[in-house]
C-alpha cells in the first residue's frame, strides 16, 4: 500500500516533517507575538501586567509563558477591540452568539480569508471531495461561519457548489437527486432530518449520488455517525471549528475517520486542564486551546475554547502528520449548540428578567424530535402573571417566546408551569435539561 | 357578584386530584366548576361554598390562584332559556369571556356563570330587564 492512501490537498504543509513544522511554529508565534504586542492594545497591556515582553518567546515551547484569552475578553472588547489592523483592511465580518446577549465578533483580512479558504480546501479534500464534487452546502449562510467557510474551501478546490444554506428541505431532496450532489456538508442532526424525509418521499439510494458527508457546528457521537452512514449510505466526515478561531476548518478527520486532524501550522493546540490552567498529561482530557499562528485581522493568543478533547497518540494512516484531537466531548461551560447555534441559559434568562410579569425561574429542555434539535422553555407563572383567561396568559407565552427568538436567532416554544414544579436542587436551579442522546 | 375561585394547573396526571382532594379535606364544597384547558396548561374555576378559605388554602400549598368576579343567573331550564339571556347581551354589545352552567336545586332553573370583562357596567345594564341574578350568599348556600 502506498504511504499516502487518500489524496492530499497541500502535501507539503499537511505531511511536513513534525520537527520542521515546529521550527515553522516557533517562527510564526515570535512573529505573532510582536504582531499582538504592537498593534492590539489589549494583548500589550496583558503583557506588560504580567511582566512579559515578546523578546521571551524564542519558540513554541515557551507558548505557556503567555496569557490565555477568553470569550470574556472578545465581550469586554466589543466589537472591534481586539482587531489588529484598522477597519479598511477587514474585508468581512462574522460573529457569533455571546453570554450575555451581545455576539462574538470577529473580522477578517483578505489574507484571513486566503488562510481560511486553504484549510477548509484541506478539510474538504480530506472528506473526500475532489474538484470534480457537486457539494451541497446545507449548512447557513449569513452572519454564522458555516455556510461560507465551507463554500470558500469549495471554490478553492475547484468543486461545484451549490450554495443552498440550511432549510427547505423539500428543496434540499429536489436539489440532491436533480443536480447529482455527491458530497453533503450541513449539521449531522440536519443530515438525519434529510435521510429521514427521503425515506418518507421513498426516494430510493439509486436516484441520489451521495457519497460523502461533512459534518459539524454540533457535537455528535460515533452513534449518530453509525446511524447516518447506515441511513444515508456515505461517510460522515467530523469537521471542527469556531468563529472566534476562524470557523470551520481548524480540524478535519480524514478518510480513517480516526481522530480530527488540527491545521497546526495555522492553529496551534494545546490542551489544558481548565482549572488550573496547565497543560494535561500527554493524551488525556482537557480543554482545547488554540493560538492563531497567523491570522491577521484578530489574531488570538491561547483562545480557550471550552471545548473538552484530547490528543490522540501514534501516526495516522492517511500519512498527515497534523495532531489528531478526539471528537468534542463536552464543554467546561453551560454553552448549549441548538442546530449549529450557539446558546446560553445566560441569554433567556436576560429575557425574562426583562418580563415584568413572569418570576425568573424557568428551565431550558433540549429534546431531539426527528433529529431536530427543539428547545423548550418552561416558565413558572406568578400569581402577577396569572389571569384565569385563556388567551391572556397564551399572550404572556408568544410574547416570552418572541422576545427569546428575537435574541437567540431560533425558534423555541414556551410553556408555562406551576410555581415550584421547576426542580431546585441544593436551593439552587437545574437551569438545563438537555435529554439529546448524542 | 360572585366571587370565582381560579387555578392555574400544568397538563399533568393527578394535578385535579391534588385540587379537589385538598378543598374535599377542609370541607369546602364545590357548587360548580368549570375547566378549560389548552395543550400546555388547563384552568380550573370554581364556584364553593367559602371560596376566600379555599383560596388561603390552594395559596398555602403554592398553587396559583385568583379570585375572579363572575355574574350568576338564574334561567328557566326550558329550550331556548340560554338563548334568551345571550340575546339580551347581544343587544347591549356585551362580551362574554366565558360562561358555564349547571342545574340549580331549585325545581325548573338553570344556573348561568358568566365572566365579563367590566361586571359591574353588565350589571347596570341588566336592571331594566327581567334578569334574575344570584347573590353570592344565595349561591354558595345552594
Amino acid at each position: 500500500m502506498s504511504k499516502f492512501p487518500y489524496p492530499i490537498w497541500n502535501f507539503h504543509m499537511e505531511t511536513m516533517d513534525k520537527e520542521v513544522r515546529k521550527s515553522l511554529q516557533s517562527y510564526r508565534l515570535k512573529e505573532l507575538v510582536w504582531y499582538v504586542y504592537d498593534n492590539v492594545p489589549f494583548y500589550r497591556k496583558k503583557f506588560n501586567e504580567m511582566g512579559i515582553s515578546p523578546r521571551d518567546i524564542r519558540g513554541i515551547e515557551d507558548i505557556d509563558k503567555l496569557p490565555f484569552t477568553t470569550k470574556n475578553d472578545l465581550r469586554d472588547n466589543y466589537p472591534f477591540g481586539l482587531f489588529a489592523v484598522p477597519m479598511e483592511q477587514i474585508v468581512r465580518i462574522h460573529a457569533s452568539s455571546g453570554t450575555t446577549g451581545k455576539p462574538t465578533v470577529v473580522g477578517y483580512t483578505q489574507e484571513d480569508i486566503d488562510i481560511w479558504s486553504e484549510v477548509m480546501a484541506r478539510s474538504l479534500v480530506s472528506s473526500g471531495a475532489t474538484k470534480n464534487s457537486i457539494i451541497q452546502n446545507a449548512y447557513g449562510y449569513g452572519l454564522f461561519t458555516g455556510g461560507l467557510g465551507i463554500h470558500y474551501g469549495a471554490e478553492r478546490i475547484g468543486a461545484t457548489v451549490i450554495p443552498i444554506s440550511g432549510g427547505n428541505t423539500a428543496r434540499q431532496i429536489l436539489i440532491m437527486q436533480d443536480f447529482g450532489s455527491d458530497v453533503l456538508t450541513c449539521t449531522p442532526s440536519y443530515s438525519l432530518y434529510l435521510a429521514e424525509e427521503l425515506e418518507k418521499k421513498g426516494v430510493k439510494r439509486s436516484d441520489i449520488n451521495l457519497k460523502y458527508g461533512v459534518f459539524g457546528a454540533e457535537p455528535w457521537s460515533e452513534g449518530m455517525r453509525c446511524e447516518i452512514e447506515k441511513r444515508l449510505n456515505i461517510k460522515a466526515i467530523n469537521i471542527y471549528g469556531l468563529s472566534e478561531i476562524i470557523g470551520p476548518g481548524v480540524a478535519n478527520e480524514c478518510l480513517e475517520q480516526a481522530g480530527l486532524h488540527i491545521y497546526d501550522d495555522h492553529f496551534y493546540p494545546e490542551i489544558i486542564d481548565p482549572a488550573t490552567g496547565n497543560h494535561v498529561k500527554e493524551g488525556e482530557k482537557g480543554e482545547l486551546v488554540l493560538t492563531t499562528l497567523t491570522k491577521k485581522g484578530i489574531p488570538l493568543i491561547r483562545y480557550r475554547t471550552r471545548d473538552l478533547t484530547r490528543f490522540l497518540p501514534g501516526e495516522c494512516k492517511c500519512g498527515r502528520t497534523h495532531p489528531r484531537i478526539d471528537r468534542i466531548m463536552g464543554r467546561t461551560d453551560d454553552m448549549l449548540i441548538i442546530r449549529g447555534v450557539n446558546v446560553f441559559p445566560s441569554q433567556i434568562e436576560e429575557v425574562l428578567v426583562q418580563i415584568e410579569e413572569v418570576a425568573p425561574h424557568y428551565q431550558i429542555i433540549v429534546d431531539r424530535v426527528h433529529n431536530l434539535d427543539v428547545l423548550t422553555v418552561m416558565v413558572e407563572v406568578s400569581e402577577k402573571v396569572f389571569s384565569d383567561e385563556i388567551k391572556k396568559l397564551e399572550m404572556i407565552e408568544k410574547k416570552i417566546q418572541q422576545e427569546i427568538e428575537n435574541v437567540l436567532g431560533i425558534s423555541v416554544a414556551v410553556k408555562l408551569v406551576e410555581p415550584r414544579t421547576i426542580e431546585r436542587s441544593e436551593g439552587k436551579a437545574k437551569r438545563v435539561i438537555d435529554n439529546r442522546k448524542i | 357578584m360572585v366571587k370565582q375561585v381560579s387555578v392555574f394547573l400544568e397538563n399533568r396526571a393527578g394535578r385535579l386530584y391534588d385540587v379537589c382532594s385538598l378543598l374535599g379535606k377542609n370541607n369546602i364544597n364545590i357548587r360548580a366548576l368549570s375547566l378549560a384547558d389548552t395543550s400546555d396548561f388547563g384552568i380550573l374555576r370554581l364556584i364553593v361554598d367559602d371560596p376566600d378559605k379555599a383560596i388561603k388554602i390552594l395559596k398555602d400549598e403554592k398553587f396559583t390562584v385568583s379570585a375572579t368576579e363572575v355574574v350568576a343567573i338564574e334561567i328557566d331550564d326550558k329550550p331556548g332559556g340560554l338563548a334568551g339571556i345571550l340575546s339580551i347581551l347581544n343587544e347591549n354589545e356585551i362580551n362574554v369571556e366565558y360562561m358555564y352552567a349547571f342545574l340549580a336545586k331549585i325545581p325548573e332553573k338553570a344556573i348561568l356563570i358568566f365572566r365579563f370583562e367590566n361586571p359591574e357596567e353588565v350589571l347596570k345594564k341588566l336592571k331594566k330587564y327581567n334578569v334574575k341574578t344570584i347573590s353570592s350568599a344565595d349561591l354558595y348556600k345552594m
